[in-house]
This record gives C-alpha cells, structure tokens and sequence, in this order.
C-alpha cells in the first residue's frame, strides 16, 4: 500500500486546504507535492525519513529541529548540495537526490 | 548604503509587536526575517492563549499571528522575507544577505528578537530518523499538515510535551505515553488532563535508554530512574513507537547578540546564556535593543509584551520623547505574566538581569 502520512482533516484547522498539486523527482521516483510546502514535507508525507548518510559512517539521518538551524535534513536539490529541506519550497520539476557525506557539485557554472 | 531609523531583526510575535509600536509613533521601520512568512512559531499554535483580556487570552497562536500580521501591513512596515542578518558592525550597520545577495544597512536603532531553538537530548539512537525535536513535530503537523509519525513517544512533560502531545493526538497520532525524569509533570495541569482524558500513560522518573532500529525509529527503550536519577536498567522496557519527540526546553538564540559585542549572563530559568539589558530592553551596546525569547526563554506572551516595550523604547531614543506612563503599563502586564511556580523564577531572573547591567556598565 502507498504510505500517506498527510492529515486531510483536522478538528481544529478543518480540511486541508486545496493547492495546486505539483511533481517533484526523488532519485528516478515522481512524487506529488503541493505548493508552498517544504520538499521535507512531501518526502515525509511519503514516508521517506531517511534523507542522508552521514561521510564517515554512513548513518541515517532526517529530519530534527524543522526550522532551518541543525542542518541534519540537507539533500542535494537540482544539482546543489546541503540544501536545507525543512526550509526550501518544492518546485515544480524539481529533482531530488539523497546526500552521501558533503554531497557532490552537480550543477555547473554556479 | 541604505539608512534606516530602525532595523528589527526576527519577524515573530517580539519583532512583530516591536515594528507595530515603533510605526504606530510615527518611526521608519525595516523588519527582516529568513523565513518565507513573518510570525515566527505563532502559526503552529494552533491552541488558545492563557492570561486576561489584555493578553488576548482564550485566543488561538494561529488568530494572534493572523492579526499582528495585519496590523504591521496596516501600519505601513517594510518587511524584508528569505534574508539572514549575519552581524552587526560598527555604527550600527548591519550585513544582511537578502535573496542570495549581501546587503548592508545602517540603522539608528537596532532590535534583536531571533527567538530560540529547541534543546537537544542525546541517547543511543538519538541521531536516527524519527527523533525530532517536539517543536519542529508541531511545525509538520500544523503547517505542513504531515504526521513525522504514527506512534509517538514524548520526553518531557513541560508545556511544550504537554502541549504537542495532545496536538499529535488531534492530527490522528497515537502517542503511546509522555516520559518525565521528574517525580512530577512539568507543565500546566490543564495541558497534563486533556491528554489524560485520552489515556495516555506519564511516565514519572523515568527516562529513555536507547532508540531502537537499523535505519529509522522503530521503538523506544525507557526504565525508571532512582532518586539521584541513576537509570535502573533491570526495569527497562521497550515500547512499539516510530517517532520520538524531545521536548526538553529551549536555549536563545543571540549569536548575533554576542556578535555585536552585548555582555552576557547565565540565568538558568531563562534558558542558559543571555544577554544583560536594562528595564527599556537596551542591551551593554547602546542603541541595540533585545526582546522575546532570545533575551530570556518565556511564552509567547511575554514576548510581544517585551516587543512592545523595546519598541517605544527604541522611538524614545530616536525621537527624544518620553512615554513612560505606556512603558510602566507594559511592565506591569508582564509582571502580572510572571507568576506561579515557573513564572515567579523567571520574573527575579528577569530583575537580576537588570541590576546586573548597571553593575556591569559602570566598569
């Protein structure tokens, strides 16, 4: 079954509200996002938790302080790594790839 | 370089009540903050305030945040989102990178109100996906709508445990029990009854050993602790949660504040290191104000009144005018603020705080 974490109804803030569904790339894999939401969130509401490995290691980590400051969520987003997550809004299109270590420079000419 | 009157660094419920006052006298204000939204953590309050009529009590985080919002536009302030003050210079100029790109502003007057970031609690497997801070779980449930998980276990029972566990219960969680190294639950009673009433276990003196799983949380170890809060490991059990939220208090956030030379104390009710200023909210550097929970952690409350406070006294200094009458009615609303168990500790830190300025300005 496809995991969905996301909380349609609430008692206190009502049904979610409508938002234009876009797609955001997770390796190869498509997944819906909505606007204005942050790329954490749609890799969470998909019960993805796992976003990186740590260098040395190799440990899992995610999400932790969800407001921009740990920096345990970073992911390397459309060819930049240690992009932090909870913070940055998904766009549409947007590729998405887990982060080994420092991540590599993908993008060219930044 | 651009030339302000006024500069409010953080755009939550201290700043935003800062900005309001300051336009309200007839002040240029510019407020900046690095979120993509003014409000700072009001807008994941989703629960209704405590205090009197003038506090705005009975009255959801969510509905302050939605009117302090309002109120800034209407008055006219300049609000700069996505930009990141990284330090204050000489002459009050402040670096401020805005949209990618370094900017620099003087300003006359300078109000810091950065708010403040969760503690952490280390443990075994405390690094592992699905142990996050109970605050940042509040910002998943209530803004982004998305449960981090479906079977929770607390740490701490203070407010803020108290609180996003009953939170966690209304987004459809199942919160399999609250931890407490205490004898007794920290927080308000009210906020302990309403996730009683849906018979979820506290677990006095008590505390986690391990978090459990490969590659994400997949259960919890707790056991009791005895009275020097040594674990008793005999007793340990493991409990079937993927989400662990720590809710173990809040540190300011004042880099900046260091940064820009102010002098600092330790005051533990106040959440660790802050930054010494006098009854106006002025820092040891003249013309750098403080407010909210980055000068002293508290509620959000205390922290628009604080705004408010650092706010006239910002247009005092820059105008030349008095309003003390104003001042000392600000001053008497937190104090009626500061009461009780925790608030009675918070209001002598507060005033020791103060005395230490002048000890410390003279030399």
């Amino acid at each position: 079954m496809k995991k969905d974490y996301r909380i349609y109804d609430h008692p206190v803030l009502g049904k979610i509200s409508e938002r234009k569904k876009i797609y955001i790339y997770l390796n190869k894999r498509k997944l819906v996002a909505y606007e204005g939401e942050t790329i954490a969130a749609t890799l969470y509401a998909n019960g993805i938790r796992v976003l990186r490995k740590t260098e040395k290691l190799g440990e899992p980590r995610g999400v932790f302080c969800a407001i921009g400051r740990c920096t345990d969520c970073v992911m390397v987003v459309d060819g930049i790594p240690n992009v932090r997550t909870c913070i940055t809004p998904v766009k549409n299109g947007m590729k998405i790839e887990f982060q080994h270590g420092l991540g590599k420079w993908k993008k060219k000419n930044w | 370089m651009e030339e302000k009157e006024l500069v409010i660094i953080g755009g939550g419920p201290a700043g935003l009540c800062a900005a309001i006052e300051a336009r309200k006298k007839g002040i240029e204000v510019l407020l900046i903050d690095e979120n993509l939204r003014p409000g700072g953590q009001l807008f994941k309050q989703i629960h209704r305030f405590f205090g009197s009529q003038e506090h705005m009590a009975g009255v959801r985080g969510i509905t302050i945040g939605e009117k302090l919002l309002n109120s800034a536009i209407e008055y006219r302030t300049e609000i700069w989102l996505n930009s990141i003050a990284y330090g204050i210079f000489k002459d009050r100029i402040i670096g401020i990178v805005r949209d990618g790109k370094n900017v620099l502003v003087k300003a006359k007057a300078v109000i810091i109100a950065t708010g403040a970031i969760e503690n952490p609690l280390a443990f075994r497997g405390w690094t592992l996906p699905g142990v996050m801070g109970a605050g940042a779980c509040q910002t998943m449930i209530n803004i982004h709508r998305v449960l981090p998980g479906k079977k929770v276990l607390m740490i701490g029972s203070g407010n803020v445990g108290l609180i996003v566990s009953y939170q966690l219960l209304q987004a459809g969680a199942d919160v399999k029990g609250v931890i407490e190294i205490m004898p007794q639950i920290g927080g308000y009673l009210v906020h302990a009854a309403k996730i009683k009433r849906y018979g979820v276990p506290v677990f006095l003196s008590s505390t986690i050993v391990e978090a459990e799983g490969k590659t994400e949380v997949e259960g919890a170890t707790i056991c009791p602790v005895d009275q020097s809060f040594k674990p008793l490991l005999k007793k340990k059990k493991t409990i079937d949660v993927d989400l662990i939220c720590i809710a173990v208090g809040l540190s300011p956030l004042n880099e900046i504040l260091y940064q820009a030379g102010c002098l600092f104390t330790y005051q533990p009710y106040l959440g660790g290191t802050v930054a010494l200023h006098n009854e106006n909210m002025e820092t040891t550097v003249e013309g750098i104000f403080v407010a909210g929970d980055c000068s002293g952690v508290e509620e959000a409350s205390t922290a628009m009144e604080e705004g408010k406070l650092a706010g006239i006294s910002a247009v005092e200094k820059l105008k030349r005018e008095k309003y003390d009458e104003e001042k000392q009615e600000i001053r008497k609303r937190l104090n009626d603020f500061r009461i009780g168990t925790f608030g009675e500790k918070r209001r002598i830190a507060k005033e020791q705080l103060v005395k230490e300025y002048y000890e410390r300005i003279k030399n």
